[in-house]
């Protein structure tokens, strides 16, 4: 076994290099840059929050008693605007990508450190936008946006806040782009592309799709603009125009959107499996490559959201086979990482009970996509609450858990303090808990024929519900237990070492908090991924196995 | 509400919603068990291979390109026939048989209007018999809508330009859920009603009760006279300066780009909002738009109406026919249009 010894400790880290508001402020350091995300995401998120309880709490009787129509349409809009567009977009690219990106590969920063400070204030003013409209009296077309509604019908502020999505829509374009050049040019000596964590290739993946496909949004977005205020016809029917044309549109970023939202939890959950269980990723070059695979078949799949939209039958039929190929894939990950486990020393840490979570969740999720993908029974279901419970099974079992599994993996070299892990593994715990219970009960709901965006409802839908209002609220509380411990930790943890977990990864091969230039001097990489052991040790095991990969 | 024996599965009631119940269990029935199936071993791993003393370091293992190929083509084989039985259930039910009753339906912020080939008009109501093939011809004066129900599975968007159709045959007498199930604004979920599934005798007892009512066809040929519209196409849809209307309804037209276009229901409403778009060969640009003189119920009565004119002698498309004698005119009577809704009656 090698021995993990950290640099000696300098006492200047990235956090007491420089002190003062215009430090951070005007800072060009990738890791300053992601907890300016951080602050920024995390306030987003709370917003947004609260906008669910607001749901949540109004869903609790088959009446419209805590909110009425025009409020409530309001709120479940702003909710998914908030949570899709200021939130899980930039979730992880943003904070823990950003943070771990160069560190990663060995880099001392991303290649552009002012487009990347540039795409934060971009990300802030997109969102200072939508708030502006929010508070200037809100949004209620549906996050979806959908035509005629939105162009023609809807009086409330379409424009203003497509405006922030627009903004927002660049720093994620460049957050992409500085991801990609980075990935490409500033690797450490010996860190070839096969010993890349798989953290960076989903990265990288997710980074093809925010380059590709936000540019689609943006002008999808403008041309509604234009629609509403100049009356262009693109898509109104009665000047030659077409609605769904729309709807083509929008999906065509928004489907491959899900997966900027979970390409880097599913990189996490590739990190934590492996270091949790002291293992090399069984089929590393499998869950690097169906990183990409999902990256290029997502764009393919968008009609799958049009198939009661008036859409062709046999458009309808290809549509419905590429979703189904593309959750190959994703199947790939999870025996892959189930594997992983086998043999391993599996610890149970909190970012590792995330991470089972994760799959657990993220499998239930997957597998009622193809519920959603097989035509007959997506005609029944979608635009009921079964879809609202796939997606949040996607993302929220997914990306949040991934996130914080994430977040609590990186806490000590972020911060260079232990979070109490008493306190996270309780409150993994809550947050699996609440979560099922709030998401569970909206499966069969939407196969009872409960629609979304209904606040008042038949009473028979009631029960479940309260159930899944119950749920939010564990869920809620969950949540907001980590929100106290890990600012409590900020300042009252325990000191942590620069490698807590006594792993092989190139970050953990530094000072927590890491100094400005992450490394002392630059590392030359002579091992491979997750390399816990020489590589001579492998063993073959099963009937199954190939010969054992010869190393260099 | 009806109650199934399944409990959390709405009432089944049409003859597609047995066939979507089947399929949903299979789906529900490989998701419980790769999801036990996974937990199960992840647990099972997570437990026998726990850490026991913090300085343990397992040995690597070596991937494997069998087990790599057997849990792709494993799954990808399952996907499959989940996907062929999804298509093949979805090819039926979008393809409406041609006995279906047709039944008119326009959706408007936040009601669906309803009316029968009979004359029978409804709001968020709509009466069918058990038995009957029925498909509604659904269109809307606003925004995007969904037509949703439930207890048959079946569900379509209504989209402002097009016409789209749900084709179904209720097998169960009973109340069922009516739902808007697209967002459509402030009172989507006040746009809701009832489907009430009738045995056919009570049926025809509620369509007799309330026979004031006009029929679309003949709504359809008022309006069809007072826009003008028998100056060219003729008094009975036999053509003049227009193409001929008798009998083109589901037939093939010929364009003056060269084309051929089925002439459905979505070209008739393009012909009239939008008549230069599709012209027929041998006529010229001379029609001049609706767009906006007619609502969305009047183009379904105009429709019913054309499609009323089908037991006319068939004429030939392609360019103007010769008025037949005036005594043509009595065979567009109320008794013997429409046709469609003179079949189901004879069947029970």
């Amino acid at each position: 076994m090698e021995t993990f010894v950290p640099p000696v400790p300098s006492r200047i880290n990235y956090i007491n290099a420089q002190y003062g508001l215009k430090s951070w402020l005007l800072t060009k350091d990738h890791k300053r840059i992601a907890l300016l995300y951080l602050g920024s995401i995390s306030f987003f998120f709370f917003i947004g929050g609260l906008y669910a309880m607001a749901i949540r709490l109004e869903l609790l009787t088959p009446q419209a008693d805590l909110l009425q129509s025009a409020t409530y349409n309001k709120v479940f809009t702003q909710h998914g605007i908030i949570m899709v567009f200021f939130f899980l977009i930039p979730s992880i690219p943003a904070t823990l990508g950003n943070f771990l990106v160069p560190m990663m590969i060995g880099a001392k920063d991303l290649a552009f450190p002012r487009i990347n400070l540039l795409s934060w204030y971009i990300y802030l003013l997109g969102g200072i936008v939508t708030i502006y409209a929010l508070l200037a009296g809100g949004v209620d077309t549906g996050w979806t946006f959908y035509t005629p509604f939105s162009t023609t019908f809807s009086n409330s502020y379409v424009v203003a806040t497509g405006l922030g999505i627009f903004i927002n829509g660049f720093s994620s374009i460049l957050t992409g782009l500085n991801f990609i050049v980075t990935i490409h040019t500033m690797r450490a000596p010996g860190m070839t592309w096969f010993r890349l964590p798989l953290f960076i290739w989903a990265h990288y993946a997710t980074s093809l799709i925010m380059i590709l496909g936000t540019p689609v949004i943006a002008i999808t977005i403008l041309l509604l603009a234009f629609e509403r205020v100049a009356h262009i016809g693109i898509f109104d029917p009665a000047v030659g125009g077409d609605p769904v044309l729309f709807q083509h549109l929008f999906w065509f970023y928004s489907h491959p959107a899900v997966y900027i939202m979970v390409l880097p939890g599913m990189g996490i959950i590739s990190e934590l499996i492996a270091n949790f269980s002291r293992k090399n990723i069984f089929g590393y070059s499998f869950v690097a490559f169906s990183s990409l695979a999902i990256a290029v078949f997502g764009f393919l799949v968008w009609g799958h959201h049009l198939f009661v939209a008036s859409q062709s039958v046999y458009a309808g039929m290809i549509f419905s086979f590429l979703s189904f190929a593309v959750a190959i894939p994703s199947a790939i990950k999870v025996f892959n990482w189930t594997a992983t486990l086998y043999k391993g020393s599996i610890s149970y840490d909190t970012p590792m009970l995330y991470a089972l979570g994760f799959i657990g969740l993220f499998t239930i999720g997957g597998m009622t996509g193809l519920f959603l993908a097989a035509l007959a029974v997506d005609v029944h279901v979608s635009d009921t609450y079964f879809v609202v419970a796939h997606f949040h099974y996607i993302m929220v079992g997914g990306t949040l858990l991934a996130y914080l599994g994430g977040l609590h993996y990186w806490w000590p070299k972020i911060t260079g303090r232990m979070y109490p892990e008493g306190w996270g593994k309780f409150s993994a715990l809550v947050v699996f808990i609440g979560f099922n219970l709030t998401f569970l009960p909206q499966f069969l709901l939407g196969y009872m024929g409960m629609p979304r965006r209904y606040h008042v409802y038949p009473a028979e839908f009631q029960v479940l519900h309260v159930l899944s209002t119950a749920g939010a609220s564990i869920l809620g509380v969950g949540l907001l237990i980590p929100l106290v411990y890990l600012m409590w930790s900020m300042r009252y943890g325990r000191i942590a070492p620069g490698n807590p977990w006594n792993l092989p990864g190139l970050e953990w091969r530094t000072q927590s908090p890491p100094p400005t230039e992450n490394f002392d001097y630059t590392p030359v990489v002579t091992w491979e991924a997750y390399e816990f052991a020489p590589p001579e040790e492998t063993e073959v095991v099963g009937k199954f196995q190939d010969k054992v990969p010869e190393k260099a | 509400m009806q109650s199934s024996w399944v409990p959390f599965v709405p009432p089944s009631a049409s003859t597609l919603s047995g066939k979507v119940d089947a399929l949903y269990f299979y789906l529900s029935g490989v998701t419980i068990f790769f999801t036990l199936l996974i937990s199960g071993v992840l647990i099972f791993f997570v437990i026998k291979y726990r850490r026991r003393n913090p300085y343990e370091i397992p040995r690597p293992v070596a991937g494997s390109l069998k087990l790599e190929t057997l849990w792709s083509v494993i799954p990808f084989i399952i996907a499959m026939t989940m996907f062929a039985w999804g298509a093949q259930i979805f090819f039926e039910q979008s393809r409406p048989p041609s006995n279906a009753v047709e039944v008119y339906v326009v959706g408007k912020q936040w009601m669906w209007k309803i009316q029968h080939t009979t004359g029978q008009r409804e709001i968020n109501e709509l009466h069918v018999p058990v038995g009957r093939k029925i498909k509604l011809v659904m269109g809307t004066e606003d925004v995007i809508h969904d037509f949703f129900i439930p207890a048959f599975r079946i569900k379509a968007d209504v989209v402002p330009g097009r016409y789209t159709t749900l084709w179904f045959e209720a097998t169960k007498a009973g109340r069922y859920h009516l739902f808007c199930a697209e967002y459509c604004g402030m009172n989507h979920s006040g746009m809701i009603g009832s489907v009430v599934v009738m045995e056919p005798k009570d049926f025809d007892e509620w369509l007799s009760g309330s026979s004031s009512q006009q029929s679309p066809a003949i709504a359809g040929q008022q309006i069809y006279e007072t826009l003008g519209c028998a100056s060219c196409h003729g008094p009975t849809g036999e053509g003049g300066r227009g193409p001929a209307l008798a009998g083109v309804f589901g037939r093939q037209v010929f364009l003056n780009n060269g084309q051929n276009i089925k002439a459905d229901e979505a070209y008739i409403r393009e012909s009239v909002v939008n008549p230069q778009a599709k012209l027929v060969a041998g006529f010229g640009p001379i029609m001049p738009t609706f767009q906006g003189q007619v609502s969305e119920e009047q183009l379904m009565q105009i429709l019913a109406f054309i499609k009323s004119l089908q037991n006319q002698t068939p004429e030939p498309v392609r360019a103007a026919s010769p008025m037949p004698a005036p005594s043509g005119m009595p065979s567009v009577a109320p008794s013997v249009a429409p046709p469609p809704a003179a079949t189901p009656g004879t069947d029970r």
